[in-house]
């Protein structure tokens, strides 16, 4: 498996799940663990460029895929304005929000659409899979607008 | 706005950095993953634990076998009532040491066979990982006798008992006579509430991560109450409590729900006790609703009397919530009415029931935020009765003084929140009749409700160090999960030693801390200020003293009272000089400055101003929701908000704290309950699969307006803005969807079933 760029030989148990390999085995606990049930997204990375939830992915079938994390993306301008715009309030879903959004900028950018057409109401459906109890909503769809433009 | 912005801001002649939309000081730690959360802490023979749950809601466990478990190949040890080690029983709550109400259950885990609630952990397993812990968890399965259980809030709360009050909290109020004053009422509404229960969901689930090292143990957690998570750990482990160090620099959301200490947190710290070796304990999503309590489910009545001209004559309000019969505390439900409106007759009255659940527990504006729901739709209902704008019919009645208590207002800002969110709303332009505004298939709703919630302040320690090089250390083992505690409480020492933002480093969320109060009550930023306020006035005499005895120094002589910190040092008038030779001259690396305030001085302080002063939070939400006509698909669609929360240090970071509290609400409005199976007691949907909270979908953009104006009688005229936002925010949703529809839900969560069409016509 590639993470973050490097190339990691693991020995892994067939039950173990992407997310505690990433968090437990690898030390890279930017990635957060919120439900380990595929509802809050707090542990989104990107798996060849495509977000997804860790929690959901057993580590043996990403054999040979590249992973990222949100220790993998810094810098990146999104964490910037997320920062700026205050996009975050107690921090636990941020990483999540962040890979998220920019899986889901390449997702947008790639379906060729046209970017104009990434509404905030766009932005909020497509961001609809990551959780914020604090409640920071607006300024993550903030942050990632004035990401996207 | 950044630091370096801010800074040019500053040296461009801005006056302060209070008062600036200062970016978070922490925000680049947890934007990168940087940020350490309490599970995230590894140790090299960290073991790991994983809770047990009884499955019954009343009974005793007659047979529990470790056996199969034990067999699962890296399982260190299985922890029963049979073989545990022993705990200090639970304190019970008591006035004469605070600290005792972080201990929510009388339960003593692990030292006794009674089961009091379903869910209750009465095993631990400890593991090498956390995958065989799990595995292992699922194999003791124990024997129980049970017993007869009283688990249904519906069924029960006709048999509630009036719930006791205390000094700062009353439970009842009467004034003049209501039952009279409303039989009498020309116009009047008389309406039954009901609320279920809520969960606060923080999207970190609680962890622990317990390290012995012989006696002295230190504890990785994230908690909004450090210095008394300490003491009740000694407490219960038997040690000095100068020997627990708890470690919570990060706290991935708490709401009331990190405020005490629950089962997780001390079975971390007795399995690591147990098996010799750091241990992590990182709940479930699904434990998280088995052992840390929720708000409390209500049946309230509100009845509202008044003349035709919309003077409210009687103001009736009385609640039922739960508790869990071993422990929670009953919430102030009827608060808020006691503040909200003028009327010669009020009667309160809060009553309790106890059920064989789980403790309840404080959640972002305990006993307010619902309370809030029935008083304020039934203001809505009443100005429907009399047909008059809901806006006016709250400045009508609007206090010169505390409506119950009669104290005076130290502040409050309401008729101008009113004023300025409906201008700002654009509220005066809607078309008042019910169902009449419609919008291709959506009908068009506005609605508006006040908030309110009373500001609290607690003692503060805090100590200050000035370093010859200029830079300023604040230490205060405060707690921070969002609120920007470290950036605003920067923002205020900045300011009183004169000092740029980017000098001065805060320390928190550590014990070994100077003792900040917990993060509760929307008391600690407000609370903390003064405690900076005072660390600053008495390091800047320090360093004064040295300057005044220095032969050659430009301050000799000089009063404290006449010289003034900027600029990095200390002036009277033009004449003065840096900080930096002021210590330097002394011979000085730097000079401290401490305060710790006297607990029992302070609050009888605080119980004097209190019977003196109202002090409180308030303002005015306005939203627009749009319900479909075919579906009753609810969508909020606009919101707006002006408060009055005092001087707003940083309106960025409150901004964010005020939405948060709005967001919560908008959970509670139409799509949280924690549903209890009323036969067995069991959570039905522990998670957030089933357990709906709002999504990026569901929160439109949230207009926040300030009134900020100081306080006159509260450190640097601050007022706690954790809570005030949620408080009337289910109302304001409810008389919106009230006149897009013409149904007046009193239930809540507001789901579609109760507004689909066909039910029952528009008036």
């Amino acid at each position: 498996m590639r993470v973050n760029g490097a190339d990691e030989k693991l020995d892994v148990e067939p039950w173990t799940s992407l997310l505690d390999l990433l968090r437990d085995r690898l030390g890279l606990t930017g990635v957060k663990k919120g439900c380990d049930q595929g509802a809050c997204g707090a542990c989104t990375v990107l798996a060849d460029g495509v977000r997804i939830n860790s929690c959901l992915a057993l580590a043996v079938q990403y054999d040979d895929k590249d992973i990222t994390t949100v220790e993998g993306v810094t810098p990146h301008p999104l964490q910037e304005a997320f920062v700026r715009h205050d996009g975050l309030q107690c921090g636990y879903c941020t990483p999540g929000q962040i890979c998220s959004a920019i899986g889901m900028l390449a997702e947008h950018a790639a379906s060729g659409a046209d970017p104009a057409a990434l509404t905030e109401a766009e932005i909020r459906e497509r961001m609809s899979g990551n959780l914020c109890r604090c409640g920071a909503y607006n300024g993550i769809v903030d942050a990632i607008k004035d990401v996207a433009r | 706005m950044t630091t370096t912005e801010t800074e040019r801001e500053r040296a461009a002649g801005a006056a302060t950095y209070v008062g600036r939309p200062v970016d978070r000081l922490d925000g680049r730690a947890k934007v990168t993953g940087e940020a350490r959360f309490a599970a995230e802490h590894h140790y090299p023979d960290l073991a790991h634990a994983v809770l047990v749950h009884a499955t019954v809601a009343r009974g005793r466990i007659t047979a529990i076998d470790p056996a199969a478990a034990r067999t699962v190949p890296g399982v260190i040890d299985v922890l029963t009532h049979e073989n545990a080690p022993p705990m200090k029983p639970p304190p019970a709550f008591s006035a004469l040491d605070l600290s005792t109400f972080v201990s929510p259950t009388s339960v003593n885990y692990l030292a006794t066979d009674e089961v009091h609630w379903s869910g209750q952990p009465v095993a631990v397993v400890v593991a090498e990982t956390p995958e065989a812990a799990r595995h292992a968890a699922t194999l003791v399965r124990p024997a129980y006798q049970e017993l007869p259980a009283v688990v249904d809030f519906a069924a029960e709360e006709p048999g509630a008992v009036p719930q006791k009050g205390n000094p700062l909290q009353p439970a009842a109020a009467d004034k003049g006579d209501a039952a009279a004053a409303l039989a009498a009422a020309p116009v009047k509404v008389d309406l039954r509430f009901t609320t279920p229960p809520y969960n606060h969901n923080a999207i970190e689930p609680h962890a622990t991560v317990a390290v012995w090292d012989g006696d002295r143990l230190t504890v990785h957690e994230g908690t909004q109450n450090i210095a008394w998570t300490r003491k009740h750990l000694a407490m219960r482990f038997g040690v000095p409590e100068r020997d627990v160090r708890v470690l919570s620099p990060y706290v991935g959301g708490g709401f009331g729900g990190k405020g005490m200490v629950w089962a997780g947190t001390l079975l971390a710290v007795l399995a690591a006790r147990a098996v010799g070796r750091p241990v992590r304990l990182a709940l479930s999503r699904a434990a998280v609703y088995h052992t840390v309590g929720g708000r409390t489910p209500s049946t309230q009545r509100v009845a509202l009397g008044a003349d035709a001209g919309g003077r409210l004559t009687a103001i009736v309000h009385t609640s039922v919530s739960r508790t869990g019969r071993a422990g929670g505390m009953a919430e102030p439900i009827t608060a808020a009415t006691r503040h909200l409106y003028a009327a010669p007759n009020i009667h309160l009255r809060q009553h309790v029931v106890q059920l064989d659940l789980l403790a309840n527990s404080p959640m972002r504006a305990p006993g307010e935020a619902i309370g809030t729901f029935a008083l304020e739709s039934a203001m809505d209902e009443l100005a429907w009765e009399l047909g008059m704008d809901p806006v006016e019919l709250r400045l009508r009645n609007e206090p010169e003084r505390d409506p119950v208590g009669g104290q005076r207002l130290s502040r409050r800002l309401l008729r101008e929140a009113y004023a300025e969110g409906a201008e700002r709303f654009g509220w005066s332009g809607r078309d008042p009749r019910a169902g009449a505004t419609r919008d291709g298939r959506w009908l068009v709703g506005m609605g508006m409700a006040a908030a309110y919630h009373p500001s609290l302040v607690l003692p503060a320690s805090v100590s200050v160090r000035l370093g010859a090089d200029g830079r300023v250390v604040v230490r205060c083992g405060m707690q921070e999960m969002g609120m920007g505690a470290a950036t605003v409480q920067a923002q205020i020492a900045a300011d009183e030693l004169g000092v740029p933002l980017s000098s001065v480093r805060v320390e928190y969320g550590d014990s070994a801390l100077p003792d900040a109060p917990g993060a509760g009550g929307s008391a600690q930023t407000a609370s903390v200020a003064g405690g900076v306020l005072a660390a600053c006035d008495k390091l800047k005499r320090s360093v004064l003293a040295l300057a005044r005895r220095a032969p050659g120094s430009p301050l000799r002589g000089r009063r404290p009272a006449r010289v003034e910190a900027r600029d990095g040092g200390l002036y009277h008038g033009t004449e003065g000089e840096s900080y930096a030779a002021i210590l330097a001259r002394a011979g000085r690396d730097h000079v401290t400055a401490e305060v710790k305030p006297s607990m029992p001085l302070f609050m009888a302080r605080t119980l004097l101003e209190h019977r003196r002063w109202m002090k409180a939070a308030c303002g005015a939400h306005f939203c627009e929701v749009r319900v479909d006509r075919d579906t009753g698909e609810i969508r909020v669609s606009r919101w707006l908000g002006v408060f009055d929360v005092g001087r707003v240090i940083n309106a960025k970071t409150a901004a964010s704290q005020l939405r948060g509290g709005i967001v919560m609400g908008l959970g509670m409005a139409l799509s949280e309950e924690t549903l209890v199976d009323p036969r067995t007691g069991r959570i039905v949907n522990p998670g957030l699969a089933d357990y709906h909270v709002p999504v990026h979908a569901d929160v439109p953009r949230i207009d926040i307006h300030y009134l900020d104006e100081p306080d006159p009688r509260t450190p640097l005229g601050l007022v706690g803005i954790g809570e005030v936002s949620i408080t009337g925010v289910a109302a304001a949703v409810a008389n919106a969807v009230r006149h897009a529809t013409g149904r007046r839900v009193l239930d809540l969560p507001i789901t579609l079933d109760k507004v689909l069409p066909g039910q029952a016509p528009p008036p």
